[in-house]
């Protein structure tokens, strides 16, 4: 595998890359469940988590993949002000770096922040913990895991993803690496949630949650901020909103035995998604969170050059 | 008395219809002759195989002076005008304070001609302090020295308060400069709304916000028999519209910026900066019929929208990124591409920069017509060089042609008979 510098998105990885960095998680989920949860691998190494914007699970898991891994790992939520966020944003960015970190995880709700970044820090690691509705690869390689372990691969698979599209980089980050693996993708929302030339991405597009069901092999519930609905006029109440695009086990039927279920998290029950299909076997939610460890103990690996990290 | 020849170039002056080699006398500060004159030069310059047409006029600029002289001042301002072959421009009243009474503009005016490189003629306000609400007193602000009026950087966002500006300023012929963005449709977007902004995951600003703009104000003016003029027009469907609007006969003209003639929303791929402006570049079929409407007089006018920034207000991400860029020093050889694509005669061309804007603004200059102030530019429309952003005269780094060859450049510009520019250097 040719080796990387940064993780900006799944737009920069092929497949290849992709494949590689799956597999590798692959080999560190064990660890994550010996009795003793430690390797040598990042002994030396210091990460830096820095989110801009709160984060409970991506932060953590990034956490527990550094001090698995025996990083060095520091913690820092940056409040962002409205009227100061770039300088803010640039001057802790090089403050941090010069303080001769190998990774900084970053997370803010400007698309972009990592690539803007990296132009100003040397000798550091990026890692996109989420940018604004750009890109949030870890999540991707995380699903794909998952995906990994039910299913061997999702080559030919139909992953239909429901609800804010617009504001998500779970989405944009999904089409983008299925475009590179070869499975197929449904966005599913009103037209108030969906980016402009959505269809560009080579999905299909269906307004029609039921009629996107049938032949979902997956089926992905983003989280929707219900003040994000009613405030910007995207949809009329969350009761409208369950009613039309929320996820139950009644509706879930007509994607057949076989659908999973997946969530990015925090879910929002009876709004997105209904408590009997979160809790029930169909969900792969909680072991999404789980391999979201072992994803991000193989992102610092990779870009710490330890294990496999070069050419291979 | 002083004795000018410029010898040898091709003059072209489209308010005159002259396009011919021949030479150009200037005695002191006025055009004397073109062709043959008595006399003996005491000075000469060699135009052989250059273009000398009127100094450029450069209706649409942010001076910055008064209130954010770090981004840029009248006098940086000037001096990059007159790197670009500008001799006059028209200065845009979003300052601090604003050009929303008279003594502002006496200011402003005074200043540009104490650094006397540059014609500097500011656009009054339409509405105090820009807050969209009450009119100015543009008839005081004209008898200051105000050739049009606008709130650019904002649009007149109200229909009733655009309404009355129009028939207002219809009442005295005085001509109302539209930035045409409908805000409950722009609002916190930074770049065209498309595949682009998709992709990146930015908010978008729809095509709509300009065309709903364009839309209502010809409306309002073919109520108000106003003359209303459509500032940096980036959309095709709002070419459209002012297209339509003139074959009706309404008092409807229009500008367009090089970088919407010549960029798309492309160039903004991996978050540049530098190629965030309002309104924003767009897709390819706009940026063609931009272009066709140049071809077939629909767009008058070739203006910048120079807007210089501060290096911290573009490092910063996209999203929070100041809007605009510079574009005095490089409108010319930009437009020039038109002329080496076949869109517009090299005559037409500089007309649209150059007779058009002044009579659309009653300036009385853009011409080389005997008697005239001589405003003259110099260029070689073959020479090549390469922007970079640091040798940019302007303090305004922010130009999304860092880095490319350009080919057409300035080598002479003339404000009132004397040589201010000559190959690269300013004469103070």
């Amino acid at each position: 595998m040719k080796s990387f510098k940064h993780l900006f998105g799944i737009a920069d990885l092929s497949r290849e890359q992709i494949e590689y960095l799956v597999n590798l998680g692959d080999s560190f989920i064990d660890i994550n469940r010996r009795p003793l949860k430690k390797a040598p691998t990042l002994r030396g190494k210091t990460v830096i988590n820095l989110f801009f914007e709160n984060s409970t699970r991506t932060r953590t898991s990034f956490e527990l993949a550094g001090k698995r891994l025996s990083a060095d790992v520091i913690n820092i939520s940056a409040s962002t002000s409205a009227t100061s966020k770039g300088e803010s944003l640039l001057d802790t960015g090089q403050t941090l770096a010069a303080m001769q970190p190998h990774v900084v995880v970053i997370r803010h709700s400007l698309a972009g922040t990592c690539e803007f970044l990296a132009e100003y820090l040397d000798n550091t690691a990026i890692v996109n913990a989420g940018d604004g509705a750009h890109e949030h690869p870890t999540q991707i390689l995380t699903d794909l895991l998952t995906l990994k372990q039910a299913w061997g691969s999702p080559e030919g698979k139909t992953i239909t993803i429901v609800g804010d599209i617009a504001h998500s980089r779970v989405a944009r980050s999904h089409l983008l690496a299925a475009k590179k693996l070869g499975y197929n993708m449904r966005v599913v929302a009103p037209k108030t949630l969906l980016p402009a030339e959505i269809e560009r991405y080579g999905c299909e597009v269906y307004y029609d949650f039921d009629e996107a069901l049938p032949g979902s092999d997956a089926v992905y519930m983003l989280r929707v901020q219900t003040e994000r609905l009613t405030d910007a006029c995207a949809f009329p109440s969350v009761r409208e909103y369950h009613e039309a695009y929320g996820l139950n086990a009644k509706r879930l039927r007509a994607a057949g035995d076989e659908c999973l279920v997946l969530h990015p998290g925090p879910m929002n029950r009876g709004v997105e998604i209904a408590t009997d299909v979160a809790d029930s076997v169909k969900s792969h939610i909680l072991s999404q969170v789980e391999y979201g460890v072992a994803v991000r103990m193989a992102v610092l690996a990779a870009l710490c050059g330890g294990e496999g990290g070069d050419e291979s | 008395m002083s004795l000018l020849q410029i010898k040898n170039g091709h003059i072209i002056d489209p308010a005159n219809g002259i396009d011919k080699k021949a030479d150009l006398w200037i005695e002191d500060s006025k055009v004397v002759a073109i062709g043959d004159h008595k006399g003996t030069a005491d000075q000469t310059i060699d135009a052989s195989g250059k273009i000398v047409c009127p100094g450029l006029i450069d209706m649409h600029v942010h001076l910055r002076e008064p209130g954010q002289e770090w981004k840029e001042d009248i006098e940086s301002g000037s001096r990059a005008a007159i790197t670009g072959g500008v001799t006059s421009m028209c200065c845009m009243p979003n300052t601090g304070p604003h050009i929303d009474h008279a003594g502002i503009a006496r200011q402003i005016i005074e200043r540009a001609k104490q650094v006397g490189l540059c014609n500097v003629h500011p656009i009054g306000a339409v509405t105090k302090n820009l807050e969209g609400k009450e009119l100015t007193e543009m008839r005081e602000l004209t008898r200051a020295g105000c050739v049009a009026f606008s709130d650019d950087g904002l649009p007149i966002w109200h229909a009733g308060v655009m309404r009355k500006a129009l028939e207002y300023s219809a009442t005295f012929g005085y001509m109302i400069i539209q930035h045409a963005e409908e805000k409950e449709l722009t609002k916190d977007g930074c770049i065209n709304e498309g595949w682009i902004s998709t992709q990146l995951g930015v908010q978008g600003m729809p095509v709509e916000g300009e065309d709903t703009m364009i839309a209502r104000d010809i409306m309002l003016t073919r109520r108000a028999d106003a003359r209303y003029h459509v500032a940096h027009i980036s959309s095709q469907r709002g070419v459209e519209m002012v297209r339509s609007a003139k074959a009706e006969g309404l008092k409807v003209t229009t500008e367009a910026a090089p970088h919407h003639f010549a960029l798309t929303e492309e160039e903004v791929l991996g978050f540049n900066v530098d190629a965030k402006m309002s309104p924003p570049l767009r897709t390819e079929a706009d940026r063609l019929a931009v272009i066709e409407g140049l071809r077939d007089g629909t767009i008058e006018v070739i203006a910048t929208d120079h807007a210089p920034h501060h290096e911290d207000d573009k490092r910063c991400g996209l999203s929070c990124a100041a809007f605009g860029i510079v574009g005095l020093e490089t409108m010319l050889p930009v437009s020039l591409d038109l002329v080496r694509n076949g869109v517009l005669s090299m005559s037409d061309m500089i007309a649209k920069m150059t007779c058009n804007p002044a009579k659309l603004l009653g300036l009385g200059s853009g011409t080389l017509s005997v008697g005239a102030e001589a405003d003259v530019c110099i260029f070689d429309d073959k020479a090549t060089w390469t922007v970079d952003r640091e040798a940019l005269v302007s303090k305004g780094k922010n130009t999304p042609w860092h880095g490319k060859q350009m080919t057409g450049q300035v080598t002479h510009t003339l404000k009132a008979g004397r040589v201010v520019f000559e190959n690269g250097t300013i004469h103070e």
